[in-house]
């Protein structure tokens, strides 16, 4: 039950509880305890809501910073990773193979504001050794989420 | 100038699923509960190998038989399934869509006057396609006490000495129902005694929510060797538009099965026929996700009709749903016509499916649950009314 209890809530984190158990074949106190559970085993890390701002006329300006860095002794990547993600408005920090070593997801008010992060607070570290910062342009799909188009159904109306 | 039209032809009726279509066509913001194809798209895998081959270049005919890669697959794939072991080299045919099987099963079987029991509420082709055959259809009406599955005593009051053939259309559409083991063990026993031959339509055979695991007619002993097991790719990976099927059968019948469908069709379409092979070696993890969101939604339509009060069976395979709507008094049409006019949601009426149908609707639920619940939204609200009255 787990698993599709997950896949089900991963895609829709709103669903009523009573619904879920109708649609998974299970009781209503069985959803509520295995949902507990997940939480406090750490596997749901969060609930969270895809907005698109820009169609509220706010702006918000996103990046994506590769940065290279110096690991540290005894402790690698670790120690300067969780120095970039305290920052409220990183998104995401990752390690990842390839060219750069970390790669860091930020959104700010502006492009001014995105810049000065990365040159005030970013690249200023003392293990960052060089960054290259990439604005999001547009976004097609984010969290497995179409933005952009609204989902056609070209099927025939009714077929035997 | 004279009648064109063959008399044999003329007298068949048009589908009852037409009419209703053409309503629907006219009318705007409609939702419809009435598709009889899945919502996914093809798995991108599977699409992503028809492109290449034609990138490729291979649209040439394939053999009339199908392509021998995909024969195999499809032996391999029933032996995993099922258990039974089929010859591909020639026991094993690639047709255009289950449909194209099941009419040439029915026209390679059928001598003038030869009776074929139809099982219904059932898919419209297998009255129409066995008059065009030269055989006579026999309708065999199923009871919803019995959750709409055959009984060896319903097929023993059609039989007469005239019966060649029995189609077994399971997992059901529009019903839903499915038969057991146990249900196939007595239609097989009856089969033997009366040395008919069976025409097993399973396109649905994947899309199958019963604890126990799927069984065929042909997993009882003696039926191999006298069953046309039919099945395809539109349902089980979304591949509807592909037309693509196959049939698996006893090697004199497929035989004259191939030889027809060389002369009628020559073959399968080719790009199909390769990404179907893509589908059977590496579809099986697809399949399997479209089932379990199937059966959330056959459950979240159980439990909806349950709350409003529309008494309906539980279905255990394919996409739809057959609630009954006996209690409001009035016909399944009536009932269908006025929920598109006044509700502008479209079910297709039971009657579509056999005469037995009536006072039954047929809800696919081939939809996101977003649509369905808007749908249902809006039938409660029609049932609410229709009960007040």
């Amino acid at each position: 039950m787990r698993e599709e209890l997950l896949s089900v809530i991963e895609k829709n984190s709103r669903i009523d509880l009573k619904e879920l158990a109708v649609i998974l074949g299970v009781e209503e106190i069985d959803v509520v305890n295995e949902l507990a559970n997940l939480e406090k085993e750490g596997i749901i890390c969060g609930y969270h809501t895809l907005i698109n701002w820009e169609k509220i006329s706010i702006e918000k300006v996103s990046a994506l910073i590769e940065v290279r860095v110096t690991p540290q002794r005894g402790q690698g990547f670790d120690n300067i990773a969780e120095r970039i993600y305290k920052y409220p408005e990183v998104d995401a920090v990752y390690l990842i193979s390839g060219g750069y070593d970390l790669l860091v997801s930020l959104e700010g008010k502006s492009l001014k504001e995105v810049a000065q992060f990365v040159s005030d607070k970013l690249s200023t570290l003392d293990s960052v050794l060089s960054t290259a910062t990439h604005f999001v342009l547009k976004k097609y799909k984010d969290h497995g989420t179409v933005i952009s188009k609204k989902n056609e159904d070209e099927r025939e109306k009714i077929t035997p | 100038m004279r009648n064109p039209l063959a008399d044999k032809v003329v007298e068949i009726k048009p589908s009852g699923i037409r009419k209703f279509f053409d309503i629907v066509s006219e009318m705007e913001d409609v939702v419809s509960l009435g598709v009889g194809e899945p919502d996914f798209d093809t798995p991108w895998h599977i699409r992503d190998e028809g492109i290449y081959s034609l990138e490729k270049g291979r649209t040439f005919y394939s053999s009339n038989a199908g392509l021998k890669e995909l024969r195999i697959e499809i032996c391999n794939y029933i032996d995993r399934k099922l258990g039974v072991h089929y010859q591909y080299s020639d026991e094993v045919l690639i047709t255009v869509g289950g449909s194209e099987a099941i009419d040439l099963a029915l026209r390679v079987m059928l001598n003038p006057g030869e009776e074929v029991l139809i099982p219904q509420p059932c898919f419209v082709s297998y009255e129409p396609c066995t008059i065009l055959a030269g055989g006579t259809p026999v309708i065999i009406e199923l009871k919803e006490e019995n959750k709409f599955r055959l009984t060896a005593e319903e097929v023993l009051n059609a039989v007469t000495d005239k019966t060649k053939v029995l189609v077994l259309p399971f997992p059901n559409n529009p019903t839903g129902a499915i038969m057991e083991r146990k249900d196939l063990e007595a239609i097989a026993k009856v089969v033997e005694e009366k040395d008919i031959f069976v025409i097993s339509d399973e396109i649905y055979s994947e899309l199958f929510y019963h604890d126990d695991k799927y069984v065929s007619i042909v997993n009882m002993p003696g039926m191999k060797e006298r069953t046309i097991l039919i099945n395809g790719f539109s349902k089980a990976y979304a591949m509807t538009g592909w037309r693509l099927g196959y049939a698996c059968g006893p090697k004199e019948i497929m035989k004259q099965m191939t030889k027809v469908h060389q002369f009628a069709i020559m073959c399968a379409p080719t790009t199909s026929q390769y990404a179907a092979i893509e589908a059977l070696k590496n579809g099986d993890e697809d399949v399997e996700e479209m089932r379990k969101e199937y059966n959330r939604r056959r459950r979240y339509l159980l439990h909806a009709f349950k709350e409003m009060g529309l008494p309906c069976f539980e279905p255990y395979g394919a996409f739809y749903v057959f609630p009954c709507i006996k209690q409001f008094g009035i016909t399944s049409d009536e009932f269908a016509t006025r929920l598109l006019e006044e509700e502008k949601v479209a079910v297709v009426p039971g009657t579509a499916f056999g005469d037995c149908g009536e006072g039954y609707l047929r809800i696919s639920y081939a939809y996101s649950l977003e649509n369905l619940k808007i749908a249902i939204g809006r039938l409660e609200s029609f049932v609410k009314r229709l009960t007040k009255d």
